[in-house]
């Protein structure tokens, strides 16, 4: 339209930070607070936005997805906490291993994909073990609003409850803890049906735990668009393949331990992503050609786009077959 | 460089004209010979110098006079601002966006001055100096959004997003393309577009709305849309029609140079941070037809553009019954030579 053409980097806005502190939480949890390296405030965010780290492996860039879990009103300092996966990919085994006080990243700006709704009269938060982390600055923000809010948290254990002491000091009567080792769940048919008119619910955890809370909402008779819930999705091990990548005229080897995604952005070429986790649409790919099966992954595409060989989210999706030829 | 600020009109004697700088500046929207829509998206991160592109919000020599123009339109209708409860974040978003972008872009004109929650704004050319707490809003004369876009040239339409749509939830609306915010409060992007012809059914809202939905923190996108008025009004609402609609049949062949307005908008959009909405800033530009036609590609290519528009467009752009007559005028100006790609005039003048 106006100006000279326009070279815009896929993926969203970049800091530069130093990480301020490393605070082991339990086991398997660690929290990391981030500050800019030059000096300046963080940019305000919303509750529930998260930021892609950005890890130098040994040479290996890692980009992996975290709730940003700090007080929207602090913009001096960003926090994620980490659970260490020792099945994973190696992304949180990397932070937990390797990255210490003053160590230089990279981290993007906020990203929101699972935002409060304004409207609700009251926010009833359902979290799972590291679920927790967007409710932390979702409460946060409600509690400079004075909004209404009240939180059900279900952990594996006392010792593996992340900020389970912490929030049960600052906002008693709101907090109620669940221990799985103690035969504690939450009452949910009950739960679901005090709640005043105008509630929205949210949910974040495993997968079990989410279509158990949309699923129970739906019978109560709850409103489909009253329930909101994240799971991000760390892209699954496969069998390697081989895409040709026509737009960019190369053949490439997707390896057994990287996502297309990843193996796309190995060989150079830049593909548009944000989340990474199949959730935000934005590494949505045309197919040109294809000779095999498609292992779909992501929550973006519907079941019939699917089911027409047509598209892939490279970022969680994969392939087994003779041949893929992608428009890229 | 220093600005100067015009004493004119946009109502009544129409006092309104743009100085050799602002028709140099002004966006004109035909990158070539014919116009369809599409989904004309780029980012918004600056342009050329002393483009109207430049700055996250340009500030031109309108701004006191359209300042004042808002205030009569809101004192007639204050309908023309509105704000669902829940959208007051994000118009402390806005707010913060505003009063940071204009301090940091224009200095000699606005300062902010933060300690803490307690900010101090001070807006030169409207003699404005208010100190107030941030997010608490009995601290300002308005809600946070009527406060500073009372004080933001163009329109600002700020939109919930939920469900994976856009929800017209709040906005400040007084120079319109004949559309109107209290008729499309609370709609989604579907619904405040279905009047559109033909982009429906190219998909074009659907990809838009997808686009949209995907801007993030700190990439801001922006495109031009356009149409024709008659006059240089502001205020071309659905609520007035009345008072403008009739003036379309005041154009002749003799003063159809200077009262025919082609009318440009800067559209912008900018994620806001702590509310996760979307500010959709409408700005409106208008470029008499004579004043235009002083650069010879402009001349060219609106006669082009507008001989071979589609009818539907024409129609609903309003201007279907004087299309004859802006022919007229305007093949004047059209003598068959190529034009060279861009919307930017030729930057050397052609021999006389």
């Amino acid at each position: 339209m106006s100006a000279a053409p326009q070279r815009v980097k896929a993926g969203a806005e970049k800091i530069d930070v130093a990480v301020s502190a490393v605070v082991p939480l339990n086991d398997l949890v660690t929290r990391f607070e981030f500050k800019r390296r030059d000096g300046a405030p963080f940019p305000p965010f919303s509750g529930g936005a998260h930021t892609v780290v950005e890890m130098n492996d040994n040479g290996r860039t890692r980009l992996n997805p975290y709730s940003l879990m700090s007080d929207p009103g602090d913009l001096s300092t960003y926090a994620i906490s980490v659970r260490r996966d020792d099945e994973g990919r190696g992304g949180s085994l990397f932070m937990h291993g390797n990255v210490k006080i003053g160590d230089e990243m990279i981290i993007t700006y906020p990203v929101n994909l699972f935002s409060l709704d304004l409207r609700a009269r009251k926010h009833l938060f359902f979290a799972g073990g590291i679920g927790i982390t967007p409710f932390m600055s979702m409460i946060a923000q409600l509690e400079r609003s004075n909004g209404n809010w009240e939180l059900h948290y279900a952990c594996r254990s006392e010792s593996l409850g992340s900020y389970v002491d912490v929030l049960g000091y600052k906002y008693p009567g709101k907090v109620h803890i669940y221990y799985d080792d103690q035969s504690q769940a939450i009452d949910l048919e009950n739960l679901l049906d005090g709640q005043p008119l105008g509630t929205h619910a949210y949910v974040c955890g495993p997968k079990g735990m989410i279509n158990w809370i949309h699923a129970t909402a739906t019978a109560a008779g709850w409103p489909e668009l009253h329930v909101h819930s994240e799971e991000f999705l760390a892209p699954e091990p496969g069998a390697p393949f081989v895409v040709r990548l026509c737009k960019s005229d190369m053949t490439i080897t997707v390896r057994e331990d990287e996502s297309l995604l990843e193996a796309i952005e190995r060989a150079g070429v830049d593909a548009p992503f944000l989340c990474r986790g199949g959730s935000c649409g934005q590494c949505e790919t045309d197919v040109v050609a294809a000779d095999g099966n498609f292992i779909h992954r992501d929550h973006w595409l519907d079941d019939d786009e699917h089911a027409s060989g047509k598209k892939i989210m490279p970022c969680v999706s994969r392939f087994i077959g003779k041949s893929l030829e992608l428009d890229r | 460089m220093t600005l100067h600020f015009n004493d004119e009109t946009f109502r009544d004697d129409y006092s309104f004209k743009n100085s050799q700088r602002a028709i140099d500046r002004f966006p004109f929207p035909f990158h070539e010979d014919s116009y369809m829509y599409s989904v004309n998206m780029e980012q918004h991160r600056g342009g050329p110098a002393d483009s109207i592109y430049e700055m996250r919000f340009d500030v031109d020599e309108h701004y006191v006079a359209e300042m004042h123009d808002r205030a009569m339109v809101l004192a007639d209708d204050p309908l023309r601002c509105q704000s669902i409860p829940h959208m007051t974040l994000a118009g402390w978003d806005l707010l913060e966006l505003i009063m940071v972008s204009k301090s940091e872009d224009y200095p000699d004109l606005f300062e902010l001055h933060r300690d803490g929650d307690t900010w101090r704004w001070v807006n030169k050319p409207l003699g404005i100096d208010d100190t107030f707490t941030f997010m608490d809003e009995t601290t300002l004369p308005y809600g946070p959004m009527e406060y500073i876009t009372r004080q933001a040239q163009g329109d600002f339409c700020v939109l919930d997003q939920r469900d994976e749509n856009l929800w017209m939830d709040a906005g400040m609306i007084t120079t319109q393309a004949d559309w109107s915010l209290d008729f499309d409060l609370g709609m989604n992007f579907f619904e405040w577009h279905a009047p559109v012809p033909l982009a429906h059914e190219k998909g074009i809202f659907v990809r838009a709305l997808k686009f949209l939905l995907n801007i993030q923190q700190g990439a801001p996108a922006r495109r031009l849309n356009w149409t024709m008025t008659v006059n240089p009004l502001l205020d071309t609402s659905p609520e007035n029609y009345h008072k403008w609609g009739i003036q379309k049949t005041s154009v002749t062949p003799e003063n159809i140079g200077s009262k025919q307005h082609l009318r440009v908008e800067l559209q912008t959009f900018f994620r806001l941070p702590r509310s996760n909405a979307l500010v959709f800033p409408i700005r409106c530009y208008l470029c008499s037809f004579q004043d235009l036609m002083t650069k010879p590609k402009w001349g060219r290519r609106l006669h082009r553009v507008i001989r071979d528009l589609p009818e539907e467009l024409a129609t609903y752009k309003g201007f279907i019954d004087n299309r004859p007559m802006m022919l007229d005028y305007l093949s004047k100006f059209d003598d068959g030579q190529p034009t060279s790609p861009g919307v930017f005039p030729d930057a050397v003048p052609e021999p006389k």
